[in-house]
């Protein structure tokens, strides 16, 4: 990687004190500037925390308890205990699984077929998948899953998920392959090799970190998928997101039930955030990949 | 190195010139150019995904149409209504507001992520201790479940109990109704996706910012330029191809946006933030209204692929530089 370009105060000339103090004004001030860039993430953030960790008694309190003292488990007991939850982690697990792995299995060759002819016209259609808004899908196909008699089960979950795990793995692996070289598979098709061996035998192993950037930022946007799930989940076959929707409208003002609920559904997609953001931020640059 | 130039972004360089290094020891047959039959034979690879593709993006579409010129019934009859849908769609006020209410939350969600992601960007291209982590938690809230955090503020918004108001008052400001009135809540939901949406314009131009050349930084800095002259005279001008692609995509997002509007308000207090999609969801699952809706999604569509269009431009134009 080519080095960052270094934007702060770097003037020459000018006494060897003045340059110094501009350099130091320039470093708190980068600072200060990033301190404020993160600082509303981390309010949020913390305050999820804290609400999930409270009595009801100081989540309602004001001016509010930010500490909680002592610090209760019993929001996070209450939410597995009144809410079937462990059924919806189930689904949410088995719907995001399924559809990642399902995209990976005809998306990482899509992704290389696409590359290797430089098709990018082919990459539209993908595009126009990244561009519909999720519900335009849903009318014609909530139909269909009616009149195949699908509405009820994980099925067309399943199905409506490979709606933003498809584009997600075809786009990420066409950047991914137009960037590997291709004379060790051309050697490969040389020495006889088929073009389906040398893309198993040769381009696949090197693809890897690509295919590992794909699956996850797949599994993360399907995890998170609200919108098919409001619509064809039934009472079964809910999703978190969905699950921690009805907390909301079921339990208004009880805050620590809540706020440990969303702190469930999203804990697995930011703790995978902490530890594969290299991989993360090396996918989400490609062309800003985002579901629904 | 050789591959930065096919690399879209520094992520991609980073990880391509990691695999790439075992290449190098093996040295190239020539090979002659075998033309477009070669090329063609790929296509196997892509069929597999074209068909899903085709099942769950195209056949939508393709129904879409069909249902947008229909009067749909919900006892399961259904009849030939022309463009009536459309003719009664641009005569329906409620929609009318509803496309208003969308550009204006469009707009408000472009510039402000655009403005915020490109500062974001500088301040994270530069090295400083602590870089790594600091940008990580700026990625988070773009990662995180979007139900999740819009529940969240959703607690925060409490105009008496909410922690916002308490730490607007104790810094001396007037306490807001934040999605409580009609006024204020359209800009508080653009709050809640500059929060979210920021770090992806920032990580687009970051990605840009990395691959810039360092010669005429060195040739400024002879000259005398101070730091911002160098920003506005090489740094925007370089990288502006990749704001155009993170500002195209903020808006294309800013359009769709759905889930935190609906958890935070609803579209309301009223209709006051029903924009397109909350009122697209309205008409087909709660009025089952689907001919309606089917000619909605279509309108949405066209205006949505204005845009995508120029993104496809822009994308293509990248390619040559």
């Amino acid at each position: 990687m080519s080095a960052p370009v270094n934007l702060s105060a770097r003037r020459t000339g000018g006494g060897i004190d003045r340059r110094r103090l501009r350099r130091w004004a320039g470093r708190a001030g980068l600072y200060f500037a990033v301190l404020m860039l993160i600082s509303p993430a981390i309010l949020v953030f913390l305050w999820m925390l804290s609400l999930s960790l409270k009595n009801e008694l100081d989540n309602t309190a004001f001016p509010p308890v930010f500490i909680p003292n002592p610090p209760t488990l019993q929001n996070f007991i209450d939410v597995f205990q009144k809410n079937d939850f462990l059924t919806y982690t189930i689904n949410t697990v088995i719907v995001s699984f399924t559809a990642t792995g399902f995209a990976l299995l005809i998306g990482v060759p899509a992704g290389y077929g696409i590359a290797k002819a430089k098709a990018t016209k082919a990459a539209v259609l993908i595009l126009i998948a990244r561009v519909t808004p999720g519900l335009s899908f849903l009318v014609p196909l909530f139909l269909l899953f009616q009149w195949l008699g699908l509405i009820g089960t994980l099925t067309p979950l399943v199905i409506t998920h490979l709606v933003i795990t498809v584009p997600i793995v075809v786009w990420v692996m066409i950047g991914f392959f137009e960037g590997l070289p291709g004379e060790l598979e051309e050697a490969a098709l040389v020495d006889g090799a088929t073009i389906w061996q040398a893309f198993l035998h040769v381009a696949m192993p090197l693809a890897r970190p690509g295919i590992t950037v794909a699956m996850i930022l797949s599994f993360i946007f399907s995890w998170n998928n609200f919108i098919f799930g409001v619509v064809l989940a039934g009472r079964t076959t809910r999703t978190l997101p969905v699950a921690v929707y009805n907390v909301l409208t079921f339990e208004q003002i009880s805050w620590g039930p809540l706020a440990a609920a969303a702190l469930v559904v999203t804990a697995p997609v930011l703790i995978l955030t902490l530890l594969m953001q290299k991989e993360i931020v090396a996918g989400l640059t490609t062309g800003g990949v985002k579901g629904g | 190195m050789a591959c930065q130039a096919h690399a879209r972004s520094s992520g991609e360089v980073v990880l391509s010139a990691s695999v790439s290094t075992g290449s190098t020891t093996i040295p190239a047959p020539p090979l002659a150019p075998r033309g477009r039959n070669y090329a063609r034979r790929y296509w196997v690879f892509a069929a597999p995904a074209a068909t899903v593709v085709a099942a769950v993006i195209v056949f939508p579409w393709v129904f879409t149409l069909y249902m947008s010129v229909q009067d749909w019934q919900i006892t399961g009859g259904s009849s030939f209504a022309g463009l009536a849908n459309y003719r009664h769609l641009f005569e329906d006020d409620r929609f009318l507001w509803a496309v208003v209410r969308t550009l204006y939350f469009t707009a408000l969600s472009v510039i402000a992520p655009g403005i915020l992601g490109v500062f974001a960007a500088v301040c994270f291209a530069t090295k400083f201790v602590g870089r790594g982590i600091a940008r990580t938690i700026f990625i988070l809230p773009m990662m995180a479940t979007p139900v999740a955090i819009a529940l969240v503020w959703t607690m925060m918004f409490h105009p008496q109990l909410g922690v916002l108001n308490y730490l607007l008052t104790s810094m001396g400001l007037p306490p807001s109704q934040w999605v409580y009135s009609e006024t204020t809540v359209i800009p508080t939901l653009v709050m809640v996706e500059t929060w979210q949406w920021t770090p992806l314009v920032m990580l687009i131009v970051l990605g840009g910012l990395a691959s810039l050349p360092v010669d005429p930084y060195e040739a400024a800095r002879l000259d005398g330029a101070n730091a911002w002259q160098m920003f506005r005279h090489i740094t925007l001008p370089l990288v502006w191809p990749f704001i155009v692609v993170a500002l195209v995509i903020r808006l294309i997002d800013a359009l769709k946006a759905f889930d935190t509007i609906f958890v935070i308000t609803g579209g309301g207090p009223g209709t006051a933030s029903e924009t397109i999609n909350l009122l697209l969801y309205q008409t087909a699952f709660a009025f089952y209204n689907l001919g309606y809706a089917s000619a909605m999604v279509v309108v949405f569509f066209v205006l949505i692929l204005l845009i995508s269009l120029l993104l496809l431009n822009v994308r293509q134009r990248q390619a040559f530089q």
